[in-house]
């Protein structure tokens, strides 16, 4: 008889007009590291909140029976009083207060008068800090460390409140390979000291790293729970499960047809905006042709979204220095609108504060760069904005119902389909990517990749900024790498593997440093 | 989709849009009954026209404000220099009455450009600038009036705000000529409505059924007769009405249709997402300063040449009037959300309350209250509903 700390047993929760979760079931074990696995929409995040009182008992239907009690949660402080966590995808982190404030936030250490005791805080802080392998000042502030060490700063912030179940909700997402190794690292560390872990993820190497078992879910239904130490528990099987069909190829065949030189920039260098003399971006070549698609392949901090911003209207940084050609000419792209009149698109790598508007609807999220092409005299034509967001909803099979709808209803996929809707509208010779999958299930990644083929099959050139190596494998012809600031290597893909890539993303660190 | 169907929608799914119009037919009925439907005599209602006409001008520019996510605390004291630098021309050089008006657009034309520099290409919040043009530019008109109060500007001046047309057209007792502008302006209502349908239909979008379409234009067409019935009884037809009918207009096709207010929506919905779209941010910023700095002046004329006098303490507290109109008119403190019509009608609710209570004999103090706690559940409807449809994420 397995000692299960947590069932969830059918489970149904509806919105108003949708069947968020139907009938689901989970069943985790004492000290395993479970993880949920499923497309965007399909209801792991709901599924969380319902099991740490977000929603209320009595919000939903169904049992959930923890430690082997009945539990009825009507609020997020209702399960954390029993030892439930959950860190979200977002930090909810104060950026000004120091890492000990944030740690003890409405759970302070006070002294005998009712004051806090600072050198409780602190030192206690410094034993949470020690736990999760981060060796920094306690006094800190949080603002100033980088998203990994945050991320451990959340698990300190939850070991401090005697946590038996930790839920966590895409820890990886914003982080790259080493910290993530590192957080994962530390999760195996606290399953043998006995803390049991829920993981949302959309990794599945990481899953397939770190999984005692996995539970998929699909349109709101469990479909299975797998066992990962079963051999036949591969990464197919998974996603065979998430989208409910096989997907044989994850990226889809293209034939390049590579055409003549459409941009090529030059001896790019960017400063950094506020700390004078930090160069970001260092001597930065590089060119795209016509059909073609090149990846930039960084880890985070090499200056990867610097790169393009900077070149993006000067979006980010200072004292840009270097020269840009187009078609052989050379052109400006000081403003933005210049860039756009240049026919260079970019799509930004967050798409929710730098690339949609969200709380306007999909038509005018997707008219908002190529407006002008809709107006007359300053005046837009309404109906035919309309017409041309349709027409993309159609094309790129963005899943709403209709293009009314504000952009924060739709999912990650669908949301990063009108950001690119909005940027082809423009009507681009050269777009620029960056992370154009982060975050999306593989079904919407595997439509994102085919409209990038779409595109260089258009004649377009397509640059992708991505840290997924087994993605620009898959999908570029030509991959730079990029390591502090500068253009560390020009790799075909035929001649490229995730270790020569490596190699060269990490090149140059002692020189630099 | 039936008619039955259309008028579910708008009561259910478009409660956020069609609340605030329920809300303000509540209040002018709920007015009415208390007052024995003097609120809704001639006399009455052309005085609420000639009597707010001011705050409805300065809530125009403030919903642009808002949208932007910026506010502006100094439309007041914007105002009171305004009258004080047209009454100094007028009233004391004796100058014609045209050069008073040049002058008062041109100072409001200057107040804008001094705080959209400031805002846009400075970068300083909207709060501090304005709070610093409150205390500036009421410091300002003191000193240009000398402290005293200059009037009276008499005609043609004052016909801004007192002026009427009336018995063009003649008529027994009533105007014809203001009802055939308002028959003429339904006409057009119904026309405009008529060609928005046949180019939706021409884009093969959805249409709402002709019968609601007619139900419309004829209960819209109603209202607007019966009020223009109520004015011809009276005084006739009162210029600011036109003038404050002809900004309405502009500024509603303005907001919704130029690429200009959809640079606005944008980037008070996401600043950084509007920059990196192409959207001139810091111009736009500046425009909105400007165009607002205009109206200001605008009100500052209409209040000088009702009160035919202008005073150093002018406008006082009017834009506080003007904020609220928008938050009840459905504007969104955090910016991108908002519309003219919608500030409108919040300050239509704000006038008509005002005027019901004083109708009722009710003294300044409680009045305040009630207004206060108007706003305050405005607003709190406004979140309710948001959360409701779920539209916070």
């Amino acid at each position: 008889m397995t000692d299960h700390i947590l069932e969830m047993r059918g489970i149904t929760k509806t919105f108003p007009g949708v069947k968020a979760l139907q009938d689901v079931s989970l069943e985790v074990e004492r000290g395993e590291i479970h993880a949920i696995c499923g497309e965007n929409g399909a209801g792991k995040s709901t599924l969380m909140k319902v099991l740490s009182g977000v929603y209320p008992y009595g919000d939903y239907e169904g049992d959930i029976v923890y430690e082997g009690e009945h539990a009825r949660f009507h609020s997020i402080n209702d399960s954390e009083a029993k030892g439930i966590v959950i860190i979200h995808q977002e930090l909810a982190l104060v950026p000004y207060l120091s890492v000990s404030e944030n740690i003890f936030l409405g759970n302070e250490r006070r002294g005998r008068t009712g004051m806090i005791d600072w050198n409780r805080t602190n030192s206690e802080a410094a034993k949470l800090l020690a736990r999760v392998g981060l060796h920094e000042n306690p006094t800190t502030p949080v603002g100033l460390l980088g998203v990994g060490k945050q991320q451990l700063i959340e698990i300190a912030k939850a070991l401090s409140k005697e946590v038996k179940l930790l839920i966590l909700d895409e820890p990886t997402a914003a982080l790259n390979d080493i910290d993530s190794q590192h957080l994962l690292g530390l999760l195996r560390q606290l399953k043998e000291h006995g803390i049991t872990s829920i993981m949302i993820s959309h990794k599945l190497n990481e899953i397939a790293d770190i999984a005692d078992r996995t539970t998929i879910i699909r349109d709101g239904r469990t479909i299975e729970t797998i066992d990962m130490r079963d051999p036949s528990s591969t990464q197919e099987r998974i996603i065979k499960g998430m989208v409910g069909r096989d997907l044989e190829h994850r990226y889809p065949e293209r034939t390049p047809e590579i055409g003549d030189e459409v941009l090529r920039v030059e001896d790019w260098t960017v400063h950094h905006p506020t700390q004078i003399g930090r160069v970001v971006v260092d001597n930065a070549s590089f060119s795209v042709r016509s059909g073609e698609v090149v990846g930039i392949a960084g880890l985070m901090g090499a200056g990867r979204t610097e790169l393009a911003m900077s070149l993006f209207g000067h979006s980010y940084g200072r004292d840009i220095t270097g020269r840009v050609f187009k078609y052989g000419q050379e052109i400006k792209t000081r403003s933005v609108a210049e860039c756009i009149q240049n026919g260079i698109a970019y799509a930004t790598e967050d798409r929710k504060t730098y690339g949609l508007n969200l709380i306007e609807d999909v038509k005018r999220n997707i008219s908002a760069a190529g407006l002008h092409q809709l107006a007359r005299r300053g005046w837009v034509n309404g109906n035919e904005e309309l017409k041309v967001a349709e027409e993309y909803r159609g094309s790129l099979n963005i899943k709403t119902p209709h293009v009314l709808v504000p952009a924060g209803k739709l999912s990650g996929g669908n949301q990063q389909k009108v950001v690119l809707s909005k940027w082809i509208y423009t009507n681009p010779d050269v777009l620029i990517l960056d992370e154009p999958t982060r975050g999306i299930d593989v079904g919407a990644k595997y439509e994102i990749y085919t409209i990038i083929n779409r595109l260089v099959a258009e004649g377009k050139a397509v640059v992708v900024i991505s840290s997924e190596l087994p993605e620009l494998l898959g999908i570029c012809d030509r991959i730079y790498t990029l390591a502090f600031g500068r253009i560390t290597g020009e790799v075909p893909v035929a001649e490229a593997t995730q270790e020569k890539l490596m190699e060269l993303m990490t090149k140059e660190k002692e020189q630099v440093r | 989709m039936s008619i039955v169907d259309s008028i579910k929608e708008l009561f259910t799914t478009n409660l956020r849009q069609s609340g605030i119009y329920i809300a303000f037919v509540a209040i002018i009925a709920f007015f009415a009954w208390r007052t024995d439907f003097l609120s809704l005599g001639p006399q009455n209602l052309t005085n609420l026209i000639l009597q707010y006409s001011y705050i409805l001008i300065l809530a125009i520019g403030m919903v642009i404000v808002i949208i932007a996510g910026h506010i502006d605390l100094s439309v007041g004291s914007v105002v009171g220099l305004v009258g004080g630098v047209s009454a100094v021309l007028v009233v004391r050089n004796g100058m014609p009455w045209w050069v008073g008006i040049l002058a008062g657009l041109l100072v409001g034309a200057a107040v804008g450009a001094w705080q959209g520099f400031w805002v846009a290409f400075v970068g300083i919040p909207a709060f501090i600038v304005t709070l610093a043009g409150m205390l500036l530019f009421r410091g300002l008109a003191g000193l240009v009036l000398n402290n005293i109060s200059l009037g009276p500007y008499g005609e043609p001046f004052t016909l801004i705000a007192q002026g009427f047309e009336n018995g063009f057209l003649g008529g027994h007792g009533y105007d014809a000529f203001t009802l055939v502008v308002f028959a003429l302006a339904v006409v057009a209502y119904a026309w405009s409505q008529w060609r928005a349908r046949q180019s939706r239909l021409a884009y093969q979008q959805s249409v709402q059924p002709l019968p609601m379409l007619v139900l419309q234009v004829v209960v819209v067409g109603a209202v607007v007769m019966w009020f223009a019935w109520r004015l011809a009884n009276d005084r006739g037809l009162p210029y600011v009405l036109v003038i404050l009918a002809v900004l309405i207009i502009a500024y509603t096709m303005v907001t919704q249709r130029s690429v200009f207010g959809r640079h606005v929506y944008a980037l008070g919905g996401n600043r950084t997402a509007a920059a990196l779209s192409g959207v001139k941010v810091k111009w736009i910023n500046f425009g909105v300063m400007l165009n607002m700095g205009v109206l200001a002046g605008v009100a500052g004329l209409v209040f000088s040449a009702r009160s035919n006098a202008a005073q150093p303490g002018a406008g006082n507290m009017f834009e506080l009037d003007a904020i609220a109109a928008c938050f009840i008119g459905g504007a969104a403190v955090t910016g991108g959300v908002g519309t003219v019509p919608g500030a409108m009608v919040g300050g239509l609710i704000m006038a008509v309350m005002s005027n019901g209570m004083q109708l009722m004999g009710m003294e300044t103090s409680p009045q305040q209250v009630v207004k206060g706690l108007v706003l305050l559940l405005a607003v709190a409807f406004d979140v309710w509903n948001k959360r409701r449809s779920g539209a916070v994420r």
